[in-house]
């Protein structure tokens, strides 16, 4: 096993674990920190695929811009472990088959499909900053484009909607 | 230090696709057998990561830069989506002094 | 081999260098302080009160270590280390000296952006994991104050890398050599200094502290050596504030040739962490709505202003 194999598979094995724990952790905070961690470890796998400009990107978003939002608005709400709504365990049970068995039909299907090839990387210089930007202000001007038209569209939508009417 | 890693990883390709259908399958079953809303809504977070990362590697094994473009927009999209996801779920707890999503059957009547 | 060793050496030598300036910086930070305000400062423990920095360690080191009853445990322990490790990891990029960097990322413009933004974690979790409504109402303040500053510090350094064409902060200090970006990007000097103050909460903007309003903020349940993480991240977030306004604005390394390089580096970052102090001395703390509107209102347009006008200029420049 080379190094680089063995980090993939150190690091999807504690994504997993992590993943696992946002899901099942009783206090929401514990949540969102299990969710930063397994933020981290995908950033450890854009980075063997040597997606450097998206794994640092990942970083600032996710782990830098939205959890923090997600860890503000649990501590303004003050929710913590007594407050937590748990559904009955019928309910649980049941989601856990349905999800375990959409695993199993997914895993199935990829089962019988050819064994695949490894993973090379074609072009080295692909995942970089120059390289990105190229093809984002090229290829796919128009999109950039509507995406900060979205941005400014859920900038006035969220703040009609946290304002606190005056009446 | 233009590239961290050599260009071979010698992991295959079935794996990257093995490790997102179980990060994604995990967030469903968050979204199914939770009833907090934030929660949820971290659930759908970790599925749209782990379309991410199967983009990211797909691009890589083809060398095709556009897969990566896309999770750069997908990340754009999320950050949208959740500012707005987040203002809702505040004025939901502003209304019903609970943000569990079981008593969001109002709209019912 | 002794690539590897010379490597190695590089990185202990900056980390001893670093944690002893940050020590170093409780000294300078008193004396000048008490300089600037007419008073005496540390002057019993040694010559000129040198002997402080030893007595301050010592008392954190002995201090008893108490976990609140009612904190958080695990979270009330991540919390401080994730400050000094975050600041840590950003002093990787710096390139102190031609020779003297641990990695030249092509994208280390971006890696301190994202390191300083999971500084805000710090704040956000101490203040949380404490269960004391001074620490949260600190933690809630910090966790505004500092998401809102990430935006306009990463805006106002683009203008650097338009005009240099590179994340990578080795050529952006190359590519001052005929003149400091500090001439060509003024306003993103000025907007990125101000935005570095507020995300290492130092006064005038250490609202999450604030400790005449909020005890101290988000950091009032620590003690011992959990607190003096919090106190040498504060210093050492001062030192990187300062080494990356000199590599991006004042030509780094660069000077004329009677001094060596690294210590042109190390006198121009003397002089930004002596102004973070003066700072301190000199400006009242604002109110934390004023902070806001202040950063929203004025900060925002100018920074996007900023980056207009750049743009243009550097398109018109290079017109066929």
């Amino acid at each position: 096993m080379t190094i680089t194999q063995s980090l993939f598979y150190f690091l999807a094995f504690v994504a997993i674990f992590s993943s696992l724990l946002v899901v099942t952790a009783k206090n929401p905070i514990h949540s969102v920190l299990y969710l930063i961690l397994t933020f981290f470890t995908l950033t450890g796998e854009y980075i063997l695929l040597n997606a450097q400009f998206i794994g640092i990107v990942n970083i600032i978003v996710y782990a830098g811009a939205i959890m923090v939002l997600f860890l503000f608005v649990i501590m303004l709400l003050n929710l913590n472990v007594e407050s937590e709504p748990q559904k009955t365990n019928l309910m649980k049970f049941i989601g856990i088959i349905t999800g375990g068995i959409g695993l199993v039909v997914l895993t199935a299907a990829l089962k019988s499909t050819d064994p695949s090839n490894t993973v090379v990387i074609q072009e080295v210089d692909m995942g970089l900053v120059k390289n990105l930007g190229q093809v984002l202000f090229k290829e796919f001007l128009l999109p950039f484009e509507i995406v900060s038209i979205l941005f400014l569209s859920a900038m006035v939508g969220a703040v009609l909607l946290a304002r606190k009417e005056t009446k | 230090m233009e590239n961290i890693t050599n260009a071979i990883t010698l992991v295959p390709l079935n794996h990257y696709i093995l490790l997102s259908s179980i990060i994604f399958f995990i967030g469903i079953i968050g979204v199914l057998t939770r009833r907090n809303a934030i929660i949820v809504f971290m659930s759908i977070e970790l599925m749209l990561n782990a379309v991410n990362l199967l983009l990211t590697a797909f691009s890589a094994y083809r060398g095709d830069a556009a897969g990566q473009v896309f999770v750069f927009f997908i990340m754009a999209v999320a950050a949208a989506e959740v500012a707005v996801g987040l203002a809702i779920i505040v004025m939901i707890y502003r209304n019903n002094n609970s943000i569990d999503i079981d008593l969001l059957n109002k709209l019912k009547n | 081999m002794s690539e590897t060793l010379n490597y190695w050496l590089v990185i202990v030598g900056i980390l001893f260098v670093l944690l002893n300036i940050a020590a170093f910086l409780i000294w300078v930070e008193r004396r000048m302080l008490a300089l600037w305000q007419d008073r005496l400062g540390p002057n019993r423990a040694g010559p000129f009160g040198l002997l402080i920095i030893l007595a301050d360690t010592l008392k954190l080191f002995f201090k008893e270590d108490w976990i609140p009853p009612f904190a958080d445990r695990h979270v009330f322990v991540i919390a401080p280390a994730v400050i000094v490790i975050s600041v840590l990891l950003s002093f990787a990029i710096i390139p102190f000296a031609p020779a003297i960097q641990i990695v030249d990322l092509n994208i280390g413009l971006l890696f301190f952006l994202g390191m300083s933004s999971l500084g805000v974690y710090s704040i956000v979790l101490g203040g949380w994991a404490s269960n004391n409504k001074y620490s949260l109402l600190g933690a809630l303040r910090g966790a505004s104050q500092m998401i809102s500053y990430e935006v306009f510090m990463g805006l106002s350094l683009m203008g650097v890398v338009m005009l240099s064409g590179s994340f990578s902060l080795r050529t952006i200090v190359e590519a001052q050599k005929d003149y400091w970006f500090v001439l060509l990007q003024p306003v993103g000097f000025v907007i990125f200094f101000i935005a570095g103050i507020a995300e290492t909460h130092r006064l005038p903007f250490d609202i999450p502290e604030a400790e005449s309003e909020l005890v101290a903020g988000f950091h009032s349940e620590y003690s011992g050596m959990k607190f003096g993480m919090f106190f040498i991240g504060e210093y050492l977030g001062i030192t990187l504030i300062s080494s990356i306004t000199v590599a991006l604005f004042f030509g780094g390394w660069l000077g004329p040739a009677f001094l060596p390089p690294l210590a042109w580096f190390a006198i121009k970052t003397a002089g930004f962490i002596l102004f973070f102090i003066l700072l301190r001395a000199s400006l009242p703390r604002p109110r934390y709505d004023q902070l806001m509107e202040y950063g929203w209102k004025i900060l925002l347009p100018l920074t996007l202003l900023n980056l207009l006008v750049t743009g243009g200029i550097i398109l018109f420049l290079n017109q066929p």
